[in-house]
């Protein structure tokens, strides 16, 4: 399974999710430079962490009209896998390809430190590996982290099965102390309806080795390697 | 030229008198700013140069020592470390945010200049006290300013130190640290050789911000002060994260032939400093530099202090090709002249010649003073502290409370939640332990670094006060599990025309120079930061000391919390009667008297020798330095990380028990050892001389503390924790 990594000007995730598919999960992974037009050939994309064009504006509001961007919205609606972590979320929204909007955080401050999410769906690729309810021990980073969807929206996105992660506290339930931004029902990360772009907060990519304190991001990866290998 | 032009500049009138004799003639406007800013004492260190040669630079490991933009140090398998620490004082008590923004941005520049891939940011901040308002405002803006330009540009910050005292109101100190990695064979320097060669601009647009940052940084802070907000340049990081990647692309390539950064006096000094130290001259065209705005004259272009921009050497074939990189990455870039071989800096504008003098004598020549020093006053009346004055403890509980809730000594969660400690995926040991630790990425080897430095130490005796600081620092780095490689210092001081200051600042030096050759940690680099004053008080004198350690390695790095129940507490070193300068006596009796504790170099080094040999046996579960609040709180802090309590029976043996439970006597470490490592753990410290003692035990559901048999504290653990750790954010509330 082949992996690109987008990189616009800003992203500083980049080498961390490259580092991770190749050295941690030993799958072939590229970095595409965002004025790149053409993403055949990869499996899956990653749009990762940083402050694209220096978030100057709304977060990723910029880095949505990169060249790449065009044939990132093709691959994705052609059912091509995409996740979008931090920053990269951020730019799938700006792009329309996930619901919602990411506010800046209620603190009005950066967040960093380690969150635990619960499983809320299994029915993606990106968690069917995990059980509906299992804990993943996953740091956030960010400014503007706090997700924002209409009623009309949430309740078809609850309908759906769209809400992938729910920020809980480490017994697992989901209070408002768990939640580290203000996001609306704990909400870590959602998908889009078909289930094939998933937009997370949370870093994965920082939470794959013992050494940086938790294992839990790979078994996201490990569990897209797994339904590939399945479909295949 | 009249005197009243050179004075509101900064210079003095036989530094003019100099100036004219050098070029032979009056300088015009233009010149005389030129010479203003790098005479000033920021670029110059004409008044601490004498003293900053005393320092020891030298070590088998040394690859570059002061003089360039940061110091390297080898360590091993074709690496090399590059580190400095910078202040941004000034500009961060006018306008907080973007002065400590900037600082970062500064600093992150020194080190990729040399060549190197910034791995991490440290920072020693200090502020007037939270129950002032415009502290509170300071505080927040200098965090957020931080977090603003590091997270952006995705350097982890990952260590640093917070103190407030009433000493910093007026006069906040921002210290930046970065730390670099890079290979020993792709070091570059800021040199402008080659004849011919041509000489490129890069980065932001210059313009009107920051003109006269240096001279303003040379003066002390008064109610003026805020009309100098235009001297405080506005940060780009996302302009400053393409610059690192395009020049360590073409650095990597060996594309460049000299490098440097434009910080401090702007073009000015980056132009004389890289053609003084190749001893060839530059010619520039101001007509081609990149402009802001329209109609900026020559004066405003060479003394701008815009930020995000870098000056290059290439070979004439390669000129094309930099421009290309440069262009890939959105970048402007600029051909604005060549390398010359008649020493001279010639500045054109307009077809006219608006600048000409010899670059060396901008860089090098500026007079070198050696101010009077006087002992301070003050310290007559300090050293007399009489502790039967003090009572000793009646209710140990509550003091340990008290301290656990002292800012200088209460979590920084606050802080570093703001900052972005993880990106890289390289941080190993993360912050709120003794020292940070980075695992280097296709290697087996780590690097521990930290900030130290206690100010009021330092205030009550200059020369240990200095020593301490490199002692802590090293000490910080051995309970991590790292070496001890070198130092960088930022020393912050007030006017040193001042000949008390300029007194507090030859001992600290002095005590510095001393720790560092018994722990044979050069100082590599480094910055002065004087003046600092508000209305002629001046702050404590501030010597940071930045340290990096090696770990050979990084599975084998320390933190300080307790790892499991039935493990046994050991301390080494001894407690003695000092109380002086303690946390405990300033918050608990409001006094700041007394001499600071003693400290024996040989004794700590052999106290990092002990440590470091354990932790590589491995017989060491956690590793911790006692320093502000003593032994009872270094406790404390042991207990929280993995809330794993600790019961600890203690004898007074004739000290009194606020000295035993929280004095600051130096040479001190907790460790926590399996119980079948114990003795072959007392045996190694006998082999090296450092008293040990088994004090108690990991386990229960209390921090539980008798002193001759007595009990004098048993706290929740939580309760301890929660006072710890809302501490300040409650102040900010």
């Amino acid at each position: 399974m082949k992996f690109g990594v987008v990189v616009f000007p800003g992203s500083n995730c980049d080498l961390d999710a490259y580092h991770l598919v190749k050295d941690v999960l030993g799958e072939p992974v590229d970095y595409i430079w965002h004025q790149e037009e053409n993403v055949s050939g990869f499996d899956c994309l990653i749009l990762p962490g940083g402050f694209s064009y220096g978030d100057y504006l709304r977060c990723g509001a910029i880095a949505r009209f990169s060249p790449v961007m065009k044939s990132v919205v093709a691959f994705a609606r052609s059912g091509g896998l995409v996740i979008g972590i931090c920053n990269g979320f951020q730019v799938l929204q700006e792009a329309g390809l996930l619901p919602g909007a990411l506010y800046r955080n209620l603190s009005l401050q950066f967040r960093c430190y380690f969150t635990y999410l619960k499983v809320e769906n299994r029915q993606t690729p990106f968690t069917s590996g995990l059980e509906v309810g299992r804990l993943l021990k996953i740091p956030i980073a960010h400014g503007e982290g706090n997700y924002y969807a209409d009623a009309d929206t949430l309740r078809r996105m609850e309908a759906n099965g769209q809400i992938v992660f729910r920020y809980a506290t480490a017994d697992g339930e989901v209070t408002d102390t768990a939640n580290p931004n203000g996001s609306l029902t704990n909400i870590a990360g959602v998908c889009n309806e078909m289930k094939n772009v998933l937009g997370m907060m949370p870093h994965p990519e920082r939470a794959g080795e013992a050494a940086l304190g938790s294992q839990d991001g790979r078994l996201i990866f490990e569990s897209i390697l797994k339904n590939w290998e399945g479909a295949r | 030229m009249r005197a009243e032009d050179w004075r509101k500049m900064g210079l003095k009138d036989e530094e003019y008198q100099l100036i004219t004799e050098i070029i032979g003639r009056d300088p015009n406007y233009v010149e005389l700013g030129m010479y203003s800013v790098m005479w000033s004492e920021h670029c110059s260190y004409k008044n601490s140069k004498e003293v900053l040669r005393t320092f020891p630079t030298k070590g088998e490991r040394v690859l570059q020592g002061p003089g360039e933009n940061a110091g390297i140090v080898d360590i091993g398998d074709g690496l090399a470390v590059c580190f400095k620490i910078e202040s941004h004082n000034h500009p961060s008590a006018i306008e907080p945010y973007q002065g400590a923004a900037t600082g970062v941005g500064g600093i992150i520049r020194d080190i990729f200049t040399m060549g190197a891939r910034p791995i991490a940011l440290l920072n020693s901040l200090r502020f007037g006290t939270l129950e002032d308002a415009r502290a509170r405002y300071i505080f927040n803006g200098v965090v957020s300013g931080i977090a603003g330009y590091g997270n952006c540009i995705g350097i982890p910050t990952v260590g640093g130190e917070v103190y407030f005292d009433p000493c910093y109101q007026g006069n906040p100190l921002v210290n930046a640290m970065c730390v670099g990695l890079l290979e020993t064979d792709k070091i570059k320097r800021g040199q402008a050789s080659g004849t011919g060669n041509p000489v490129i601009l890069v980065g932001a647009r210059t313009g009107r911000d920051g003109m006269h940052g240096v001279t303003f940084a040379s003066e002390e802070l008064s109610a003026a002060s805020e009309e100098k907000r235009p001297a405080v340049q506005v940060g780009d990081p996302f302009m400053e994260k393409l610059l690192l990647e395009a020049c360590l692309e073409l650095i990597y390539h060996d594309d460049v032939v000299g490098i440097q950064d434009l910080g401090g006096a702007g073009l000015t000094c980056a132009t004389s400093e890289m053609a003084s130290r190749a001893g060839t001259g530059l010619e520039i065209e101001l007509d081609r530099v990149p402009c802001r705005e329209q109609g900026m004259t020559p004066y405003e272009i060479m003394l701008s202090e815009s930020q995000e921009r870098m000056l290059m050497v290439v070979l004439p074939e390669k000129e094309e090709k930099v421009h290309e990189v440069f262009r890939r990455w959105g970048l402007t870039s600029t051909t604005i002249g060549q390398v010359t071989e008649d020493g001279v800096l010639r500045v054109r504008m307009g077809g006219k010649v608006v600048a000409e003098v010899p670059a060396r004598s901008l860089a090098e020549d500026a007079p070198v003073y050696c101010p009077a020093f006087n002992e301070p006053a003050y310290l007559k009346t300090t050293a007399q502290l009489q502790l039967a004055e003090i009572p000793d403890l009646s209710d140990a509980e509550k003091v340990l409370m008290l301290l656990l809730a002292a800012p200088n000594i209460a979590s920084k969660e606050w802080v570093w939640q703001q900052y972005d400690y993880m990106v890289r995926t390289c941080t190993v040991v993360l912050p709120g332990s003794d020292a940070a630790v980075l695992r280097l990425r296709g290697t087996k080897k780590g690097l521990a670094m930290t900030v130290d430095c206690n100010s009021r130490y330092v205030y009550l005796d200059p020369y240990l006060g200095g020593k301490i600081a490199v002692a802590e620092a090293a000490r910080n780095v051995v309970c991590s599990g790292g070496e001890p490689l070198a130092v960088t210092d930022c020393l912050n001081f007030g006017n040193p025309e001042k000949a008390e200051i300029f007194w507090q600042f030859r001992k600290a030096v002095e005590g510095i120079s001393e720790a560092c050759l018994a722990f044979a940690t050069p100082v590599i680099g480094g910055n002065v930061s004087f003046y600092n004053e508000t209305n002629g008080e001046a702050i404590y004198p501030t010597p940071t000391v930045g340290m990096v350690g090696l770990l050979e390695d990084v599975e084998k790095r320390c933190t300080q919390e307790f790892k499991a129940d039935g493990d046994l507490i050991v301390l080494l070193g001894e407690t003695y009667e000092e109380l002086g300068g303690s946390e405990y006596l300033a918050t608990v009796h409001g006094r700041v008297a007394g001499m600071p504790p003693a400290l024996e170099l040989a004794k700590e080094k052999a106290l990092h020798q002990l440590v470091l040999g354990a932790i590589g046996q491995g017989l060491v579960k956690s590793a911790h330095d006692l320093s502000e609040g003593g032994l009872a709180v270094a406790l404390a802090e042991c207990t929280f990380g993995k809330n794993i309590a600790a019961s600890v029976e203690l004898r007074t043996n004739g000290l009194r028990s606020d000295s035993l439970l929280f004095g600051e006597s130096q040479s001190r470490i907790l460790l926590s050892v399996a119980a079948d490592k114990v003795e072959l753990l007392l045996a190694l410290a006998a082999q090296e001389n450092v008293p040990a003692s088994v004090i108690g035990k990991t386990g229960g559901q209390k921090l539980s503390l008798t002193v001759d048999g007595h009990e004098v504290i048993n706290l929740p653990l939580d309760k301890m924790q929660n006072a710890w750790r809302e501490a300040i954010g409650c102040l900010l509330k």
